[in-house]
């Protein structure tokens, strides 16, 4: 588990003694400082690339980027938009998210507070683990065992929830939203789950003692010392995971029928996602049709960024908020 | 309201090591009762046995009988919050919770026994703060986070949210070894106030403290490293320093070792 | 009595949680359990010498038989590559961070960056170096590509985890080489990170973990084929991922079974590196648990 919440420290850097120098030294600092030189660089770099390549393609478009619910870039002329794509990536991650975050949570609180202290160890290893398969065998899992598993459950969702527009559905078929979601879910709970165990790992134990002290259940022990203190910690872990779904390509290019309209309904045959479309659609494209996929992907890579800060930003007001 | 505790024949163990072995004692009402010792003697495992704090870490257990007045904490169904709700805690490092404001942390105990009316819930914040000689210099900022209080004022506030849900018994774990001399002062005048309501029992190392706040006082000692904690012997706090019929606690007392 | 005893609200309540508690557990280890058992019972049927020693050359569409050689060798060269070109500049970048940058300007702009790079999709990465690789530059899709791909998704992961160790190197530790009248160069190459070697290591082994699985950016830049190419520097070649992502789109039965058995290959590499990074780390502080 590498995605541990940082905190903004300079380091041991500030305040040397002062040190001998030596000839070498200088190289060594402009050497590492090079290092870091060639990161934003590379960063740069992928902005600028990825704009220089999609401008032409945007010039040739004869739709409009943002409203059209085609994707025809290799057609004479060319015509595409994002619309679609950018509506089923939002859907289908928010979707995982409001299914991962309550089980993440749950499963974070069983390792730390439930299980007994043998089991947790080796749950928290295991949760551990699972975070990472790699997304392509999560995929297979979804297209071969999911997609005809589901078929059952959605047809039941739409026979006694249809009245909500989400489970309503002229067809109901196993390839759909709500599967991909399914899997996007699944992906993305054991990373919130290992973020959410170790947040609530830190909480002081002398706090979860005084809610004891005070007479309180193991709930509200909880609820009163571990997850105001972890709130932030859950939010910015469920914040990754969404930018985790939202670039996920694999395992949804596998599932998503990979149409291009926007329907609010999950169970039918519609659904793609920005990610899916660019692995389905760069073997066929031409000139054209590649400059609009990287366009799409400049739109994601802009989605993930503000999703990404917007995660920061709540981490750093919270706990600023609380000096 | 405040009770009698008797303990007999009680051991606590963590995991397969014994911490303590066969303490009995009677612990007063309404009266203050100071544990001493040196380190590692016991005395804060045996306080935690007292409201069932002990059993919180894993592998922890406790054999023996605690009764306070005609029940037997460790019977059979008998749940160990609701004990923990009648025998509050101050630990030895103030603990409030860190998200809560003053306010909030005064009320979180009371707020576990159901919806009560603001009027009512206000008037328990203060008389519970009052009780905790925190009222005056907290009470124009009481939505204030209570982690932005002096450590003294932060044990003052866990006293005062322990006390706002009416134990029976307050238990004090060295409350005052994390304050300087003056918090320190102001915690024990405080203990001299509640003890005409509580009963209560605090571990201190600090002798000076022991002599000064108590009325009776017990002192444990462990045969050696790694051997469980035993009580010495527990009289009037007057007797046990000026008069005492241990050889160990004379020596403990004086200085010559701990 | 005078124990007060807790309403049965609550108690319900409390109850009512665990439930709750047990249930989410109950309800994630389900469809995870149930991914591992699938690709290893139907990953195990194929899973023989023929799988891991033949290409797909010259197997039919609907053929048993053939095998992910050529993919497991090009995902092993492509990580090999990758990791040498974002394991130096990670660390060094690392390096600068915590023993010269302090909280200067370049220092901060690179922590920054480091984080949002972090959030990169793999799919833009990619995309990213097909733009400017093979369209920009006018490269061919080969191994390299793929393994530029990847090194810009390692390199943050890298960063990020040699960061944090170097700061855990306690600084009495520099002091004390300084006092001796060492450079500070030569305390950070002898002191420092030997110090911080195998916590780096582990770091670096959980990004080559995470990498393998990768099969978005391979898609964009190796692309496909089903011959063995030994030089990832000319024409396309193939990859694990890549591979179960190829045969799973396939329509037959036989190419299912490829693909599971190329799964599980991949989750045995992926979980290998895994474990032997969790044992460096284990191996490095015994005493760490819960």
């Amino acid at each position: 588990m590498t995605a541990t919440l940082k905190t903004r420290q300079g380091g041991p850097a500030t305040s040397r003694p002062a040190v001998r120098r030596s000839r070498a030294d200088k190289p060594f600092r402009h050497l590492t400082a090079a290092a870091g030189v060639v990161l934003l660089a590379i960063m740069a770099a992928i902005a600028v690339f990825l704009i220089a390549e999609a401008i032409p393609a945007l010039y040739a478009n004869e739709g409009s980027f943002l409203t059209e619910l085609i994707w025809t870039p290799n057609n004479s002329p060319p015509a595409f938009g994002i619309g679609a794509l950018a509506f089923g990536t939002l859907m289908s991650s928010f979707l995982a998210l409001i299914m991962a975050v309550p089980v993440a949570v749950g499963v974070a609180l069983f390792i730390t507070h439930y299980a007994p202290r043998k089991l947790a160890g080796a749950l928290g290893y295991i949760v551990d683990l699972l975070a990472a398969v790699p997304s392509v065998v999560y995929g297979l899992w979804g297209v071969i065992f999911l997609v005809p598993f589901m078929q059952g459950p959605s047809e039941f969702l739409n026979e006694y929830l249809g009245f909500i527009p989400l489970f309503s559905a002229d067809q109901v078929v196993g390839r759909s939203m709500l599967t991909a979601s399914i899997v996007l879910a699944i992906m993305i709970l054991p990373i919130i789950a290992a973020i959410s165990r170790e947040v609530f790992l830190q909480v002081p134990r002398m706090n979860e003692e005084a809610a004891l002290a005070l007479g309180a259940t193991r709930w509200e022990m909880i609820r009163m010392a571990v997850l105001p203190f972890g709130r932030p910690g859950v939010v910015s872990a469920s914040m990754l995971g969404l930018g985790r779904a939202m670039g996920e390509t694999i395992a949804v290019a596998l599932i998503f029928p990979a149409t291009f309209d926007i329907t609010f309904g999950v169970l039918g045959p519609s659904g793609n996602s920005i990610a899916a479309n660019i692995a389905l659609g760069f073997a066929e494209a031409g000139e054209v049709g590649r400059g609009a996929l990287i366009a799409s992907g400049l739109v994601l890579f802009i989605i993930t960024l503000l999703v990404n800060m917007a995660a920061r930003m709540i981490v750093v007001g919270r706990s600023g908020a609380r000096k | 309201m405040a009770k009698q505790i008797q303990v007999s024949g009680l051991d606590a163990y963590y995991g397969s090591n014994k911490a303590i072995e066969d303490i009995s004692m009677t612990i007063e009402p309404r009266s203050v009762t100071a544990f001493i010792g040196p380190s590692g003697c016991g005395k804060s495992t045996f306080l935690r046995t007292l409201n069932r704090m002990h059993e919180v870490i894993p592998g922890a257990r406790v054999e023996g009988k605690v009764m306070l007045d005609a029940d037997d904490l460790y019977a059979p169904g008998v749940d160990p919050v609701s004990v923990r709700r009648t025998i509050g805690m101050v630990f030895q490092r103030p603990n409030p919770f860190p998200t809560m404001s003053i306010y909030e942390n005064v009320a979180a105990g009371l707020r576990l026994n159901g919806r009560i009316s603001k009027a009512r819930a206000d008037e328990i914040v203060e008389r519970s703060l009052k009780g905790a000689n925190l009222w005056n210099e907290v009470k124009d900022r009481l939505n204030k986070p209570g982690a932005g209080l002096s450590g003294g004022q932060q044990q003052r506030l866990c006293i005062a949210r322990a006390i706002a849900v009416q134990p029976q018994v307050l238990l004090m774990d060295e409350p005052c070894s994390a304050l300087d001399p003056i918090s320190t002062l102001a915690i024990e005048d405080l203990i001299a106030e509640l003890k005409d309501e509580f009963t209560i029992v605090i571990v201190t190392h600090n002798m000076q403290q022991a002599a000064r706040v108590s009325d009776r006082t017990a002192f444990f000692n462990l045969a050696a490293q790694g051997q469980p904690g035993k009580l010495v012997e527990m009289d009037e706090t007057t007797n046990m320093f000026t008069n005492p019929s241990e050889k160990a606690t004379e020596d403990y007392i004086t200085g010559r070792f701990g | 009595m005078s124990i007060q005893t807790i309403s049965t609200g609550r108690r319900a309540k409390d109850t009512i949680v665990r439930g709750l508690v047990y249930l989410a557990f109950a309800i994630a280890v389900v469809p995870l359990v149930s991914v591992v058992y699938l690709v290893i019972k139907n990953g195990a049927e194929r899973f023989d010498l023929e799988f891991l020693l033949h290409s797909m050359r010259n197997i039919g569409a609907r053929d048993a038989g053939g095998g992910a050689y050529h993919a497991i060798l090009g995902t092993l060269e492509q990580v090999a590559l990758a990791s040498l070109m974002s394991v130096p500049i990670g660390i060094l970048t690392a390096i600068y961070l915590v023993e010269y940058g302090g909280n200067g300007r370049l220092a901060n702009a690179i922590r920054f960056f480091v984080d949002v790079m972090t959030g990169i999709p793999s799919v833009v990465a990619g995309l990213f170096i097909l733009a400017f690789w093979v369209l920009y530059l006018g490269q061919s899709f080969s191994g390299f590509a793929g393994a530029l791909a990847l090194a810009v998704l390692m390199m943050p992961t890298v960063v990020r985890s040699a960061e944090e160790m170097l700061k855990l190197v306690p600084s009495d530790l520099r002091e004390a080489s300084y006092a001796l009248g060492v450079p500070r160069w030569r305390t950070i190459v002898k002191v420092v990170l030997p110090t911080a070697f195998t916590g780096i290591i582990t770091g670096v082994m959980l990004a080559v973990a995470r990498v393998t699985g990768e099969t978005a950016p391979l898609l964009l830049t190796v692309f496909f084929t089903d011959s063995i190419n030994a030089d990832p520097f000319s024409g396309p070649q193939m990859g694990l991922p890549l591979y179960v992502f190829d045969q799973a789109g396939r329509p037959n039965d036989t190419a299912i079974d490829r693909a599971w058995a190329g799964a599980l290959t991949l989750i045995l590499i992926v979980m290998l590196l895994n474990l032997a990074a969790r044992l460096i780390a284990r191996w490095r502080s015994p005493a760490t648990g819960r």
